[in-house]
């Protein structure tokens, strides 16, 4: 992780893919979100979706975990270096999450992440907010979820 | 659409056309553990506040607390017990904006509840029609830790 002023509108990270098995896809259902579509292949078929479905809180997660991932590299590959990362802070939420198409068990999503802008916090001084447009692809190319977000990083001042 | 054209569960109740501007929905409440909220992080957000009692102590939270993912997947999960599995629902498209306002810590008890903002039918599909609502959680001391405004998809009864 780096601090606001090392991170410019437009740059784009590729975090990777993940796959949706039918068996992640019920897993996660039956903890979070137990709905028909997302619970059983036959219910999947017959609605809205045309398959068994993830939950798009599941296809949201992915993406964290894919991010995590990114970020705890780039933070290892800085400390090989012998400097110190700035540890990241929390995010006050996010907008605008939409799940443009389904996505079907046994789907892989790529999934990228694109700076949108960087300012100081008014309310937390040697702070930042930081907005991101994060993105998920199917096999096609075709983009079937994204969605703002706004995390808290420390500025370099 | 029938209920099995739309894939909707046997018990289905509530359909589109009940859903009503103004109306509050109350859906329950539920404790978080800490082991759940380890093993949510472990899976989807493995970062060290979310995982280990020191670096959450250190966090500005100071203490180890929840993944917002996993905040946000219980809200789901209340929404589901509450009122959505025995509604006609067919999916969301989307969440206009989310907002994670405090922290959920182990053994914290989280109440949720649902205003309907707005319903309209859709244009395009005649047994569908769009649910908006504004949601809240907030934990045992009334703070509330997450507001959401999200759209739901319901199935119309009269088309059933």
């Amino acid at each position: 992780m780096k601090h606001l002023e090392d991170f410019h509108p437009g740059d784009a990270v590729e975090l990777g893919t993940w796959t949706f098995t039918a068996d992640e896809i019920v897993a996660f259902a039956r903890d979070f979100d137990p709905q028909p579509f997302h619970l059983d292949e036959a219910a999947g078929k017959a609605s809205l979706f045309g398959g068994l479905a993830a939950s798009g809180w599941h296809v949201a997660c992915a993406w964290m975990r894919l991010w995590i991932d990114h970020q705890t590299r780039e933070m290892d590959e800085a400390k090989a270096r012998g400097e110190e990362p700035p540890i990241p802070g929390p995010s006050p939420g996010f907008d605008d999450m939409r799940w443009t198409r389904p996505v079907l068990a046994g789907q892989t999503i790529r999934y990228r992440t694109t700076v949108v802008s960087g300012r100081a916090s008014k309310s937390r001084p040697g702070w930042g907010i930081l907005d991101s447009l994060n993105e998920g692809f199917d096999e096609t190319g075709t983009r079937v979820f994204h969605f703002t977000s706004h995390v808290f990083i420390p500025t370099g001042g | 659409m029938t209920r099995t054209e739309a894939g909707l569960g046997e018990e289905t109740t509530r359909w589109f056309d009940d859903f009503h501007v103004g109306e509050t929905i109350s859906l329950g409440s539920r404790t978080v553990g800490r082991d759940e909220i380890v093993a949510f992080a472990a899976k989807w957000d493995p970062q060290p506040m979310h995982l280990e009692d020191e670096a959450g102590r250190a966090s500005l939270a100071g203490g180890l607390f929840a993944s917002g993912w996993h905040t946000a997947s219980l809200f789901m999960r209340m929404a589901c017990d509450g009122v959505l599995s025995r509604s006609a629902s067919l999916g969301s498209p989307g969440i206009d904006s989310l907002a994670w306002k405090a922290p959920v810590m182990p053994g914290d008890t989280l109440t949720g509840r649902m205003t309907v903002t707005g319903t309209r039918a859709s244009a395009s599909r005649p047994g569908l029609g769009f649910v908006e609502t504004e949601v809240e959680m907030a934990n045992q001391r009334g703070t509330v830790v997450l507001t959401m405004k999200t759209t739901l998809m319901m199935a119309r009864r009269e088309a059933a």
